[in-house]
């Protein structure tokens, strides 16, 4: 057994710092305040070359794994600007694993280089209102015209919309009812959002304010043949295939908002003299923040076994999302301590660990909710009936 | 223009130092450690030398044990072409690095030799100028802006000095130590943390430069700076002046 990182990423996580240093915890409180993307931030990480990082170096990118992805991922956090800093990257950092493994060439020749460079943005849309966690059940239809396809129906949650030209869409091709199998199909395409045929619709969220999140009204959006990712019908297993590095990436995100929010809270337990001592003096203070920090420390751990063994080619589902899981409480855990460490000044925005708090809080959610966390470990690793 | 710039493993200098309890040096453990702040602003303008002259080599030198190596990928990361590390074991006082710096000085030959102005552990301030007084070389001490001329012949410099700036212009080759105000030092990009892991390395045993390396200083005795008392409040100007007279006994 091997636990320690080799030179180069202790070197990249590093770097990263030093990049991330130079949005201090203003920047996101503007992002936060005013809700503008953060262009520079995400044309700084763009242009330091991390957007790549998992693109094969046939492409332009890295060609290095989900360990340094999920290290880079959790360096952003960590250095305070939560998930509208790693919300506004994360996609560039892995999302485009479909298109990379089952892309025809001229897609991959024609995007992936533009992906690299910060150019285009892409949205992953997936979640449809009616379909919510059940994704086997949209309803969004892709029908054959000649060349190409014509596409309709409604997406919810679609983040990034407004910046992006591209999205990974996932349709219908062969309705609900008229497959064997519910997870056949579906198909994947790299589509266009062309606001002639896609209304995108902001909505109004709890945090992230920076990084939109959307309805997405899709009527009669036409899609070239070309711009379908591999085979019609099994566009679901495309997707599937991402999802453990996915877990793995917000599980990294979730360690680095957690540890960034118990430092702000021991470094103001240690200033904050009350009663004549610093509250950190208080085990009523000190032991949650303790017991967070064991708790992160651990929920990295298996952030980092679940990399390797992707990385390695093995089986990782138990272990993403056990690490999604544990890492989504650990960091929402410790948010909400810090913010009670911090008496009344933690609810005041300019002590930034109310914001870590409501950020936090969406790791519960999604991508995945916890609920559907435990009943795939209860399922699959504890071999119980299906619930559901 | 080839330029050699100098690199030191230095505690962060955002790591509480904390002193041996016998006052033999600082605790080691647990502290984390960067290139010394002012030899990063040294790598980033030898960089931006070379980006602007359209070639050029920058190659980093550093006297320490292997651990040192951490630093130079570092360096080598942000974009410097090789680096050599002369192995060496033992504390070494300004006069020992800069009878080594001069041997690799007749080695490698650069034009330039970029140093940062002082390392911030021992804060000594003398490595640079003793290495100028040693190869017979015009220095420029505490550079805030550097130019060449068009020949790449000479330099001219402008200095920090107390009270303002001062322009100097001299004859390469040339040492030169920076100051903080040069410039802001870039963080690698990943493309350059992965070039960085074939680029030389090179070890030199100490022993294999030949330069008389005897300790000239010894420290005597490391103590924390004494911690602040509370102040204390005073209702009156004429209550102040009292105490400074009768008890700081200052006035
Ligand atoms: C800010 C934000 C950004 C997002 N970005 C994207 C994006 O870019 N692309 C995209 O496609 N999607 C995105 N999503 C959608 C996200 O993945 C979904 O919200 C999530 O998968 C849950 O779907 P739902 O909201 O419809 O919940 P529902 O499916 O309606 O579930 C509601 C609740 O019921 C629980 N539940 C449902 N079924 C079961 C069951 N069988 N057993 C136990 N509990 C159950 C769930 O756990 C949940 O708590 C985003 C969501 C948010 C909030």
């Amino acid at each position: 057994m091997d636990f320690q990182f080799t030179e180069e990423q202790e070197e990249i996580r590093k770097q990263v710092h030093a990049l991330c240093s130079r949005f201090p915890d203003e920047y996101w409180r503007e992002r936060d305040d005013t809700g503008e993307f953060a262009w520079d931030f995400y044309q700084a990480v763009a242009d330091a070359g991390y957007l790549g990082i998992t693109i094969p170096q046939e492409y332009g990118g890295s060609g290095l794994g989900i360990t340094e992805a999920a290290l880079v991922m959790q360096s952003i956090a960590e250095c305070g600007g939560g998930t509208q800093a790693c919300s506004s990257v994360h996609l560039g950092i892995f999302g485009l694993e479909p298109l990379i493994k089952y892309g025809t060439k001229e897609a991959k020749d024609k995007y992936l280089a533009k992906v690299l460079s910060g150019e285009i943005h892409v949205s992953f849309a997936v979640t449809e209102p009616d379909a919510g966690t059940n994704t086997t059940q949209i309803s969004t239809f892709a029908t054959r015209t000649g060349d190409g396809y014509l596409i309709s129906g409604r997406k919810v949650f679609i983040t990034k919309a407004k910046e992006s030209k591209k999205m990974l869409l996932l349709t219908r091709t062969s309705p609900y009812d008229q497959v064997d199998k519910k997870t056949m199909g579906m198909s994947l395409f790299f589509a266009d959002i062309d606001p002639k045929a896609v209304e995108v619709r902001e909505l109004h969220k709890c945090g992230r304010k920076s990084v939109d999140t959307n309805m997405l009204f899709i009527d009669n959006l036409y899609v070239p043949k070309e711009d379908l990712i591999g085979e019609e019908g099994r566009g679901f297993y495309y997707i599937i295939d991402g999802i453990n590095p996915e877990r793995i990436l917000i599980a990294a995100e979730c360690i680095g908002m957690g540890k960034r929010a118990i430092e702000k809270a021991v470094q103001y337990s240690k200033e904050r003299i009350v009663f004549g001592r610093p509250i950190g003096m208080n085990q009523g203070i000190q032991f949650p923040l303790a017991d967070s920090y064991a708790k992160l420390e651990t929920a990295e751990l298996m952030v980092y076994k679940a990399a390797w063994l992707f990385d390695h080619g093995k089986p990782c589902g138990k272990e993403a999302n056990i690490a999604k899981y544990m890492a989504a409480e650990a960091a929402c855990e410790a948010a909400d301590r810090a913010m009670q460490a911090h008496g009344g000044y933690g609810y005041i925005k300019d002590y930034d660990v109310e914001r870590y708090w409501r950020e936090a809080r969406l790791f519960r959610i999604a991508p995945i909710s916890q609920e559907m966390v435990l009943n795939y470990v209860g399922e699959h690793v504890l071999g119980l009936p299906k619930s559901y | 223009m080839k330029t050699l710039v100098t690199v030191k493993r230095v505690p962060d200098p955002e790591t509480t130092i904390r002193v041996k309890p016998d006052g033999s040096g600082i605790v080691t453990d647990n502290i984390k450690y960067v290139i010394n702040p002012f030899d990063e602003i040294a790598i980033e303008e030898a960089l931006r030398i070379k980006e602007k002259q359209g070639g050029g080599e920058v190659v980093l030198v550093s006297i320490g044990g292997k651990s040192v190596t951490e630093q130079l990928r570092t360096g080598l990361a942000m974009g410097a072409d090789r680096a050599i590390l002369v192995l060496c074991e033992q504390p070494l006082d300004s006069l020992a690095v800069a009878k080594l710096l001069t041997k690799l000085v007749e080695k490698e030959t650069p034009e330039l030799v970029l140093m940062g102005k002082q390392a911030i552990d021992d804060d000594s301030n003398q490595a640079g100028q003793m290495l100028a007084a040693l190869l017979e070389w015009p220095q420029a001490t505490f550079a805030s802006k550097i130019d060449f001329a068009a020949d790449q012949k000479s330099a001219t410099v402008i200095r920090e000095v107390d009270g303002g700036l001062e322009t100097i212009g001299f004859a390469l080759p040339a040492i030169i130590t920076t100051d903080l105000r040069l410039n802001e030092p870039r963080y690698a990009s990943l493309p350059g943390i992965m070039k960085a892991r074939k680029k030389e390395i090179k070890e030199i045993p100490v022993a294999d430069l030949g330069a008389d390396i005897t300790p000239r200083l010894t420290v005597v005795k490391m103590a924390p700076p004494p911690k602040k008392e509370a102040g204390k409040k005073v209702e009156t100007v004429q209550a102040l002046l009292d105490l400074l007279h009768t008890e700081a006994k200052v006035i």
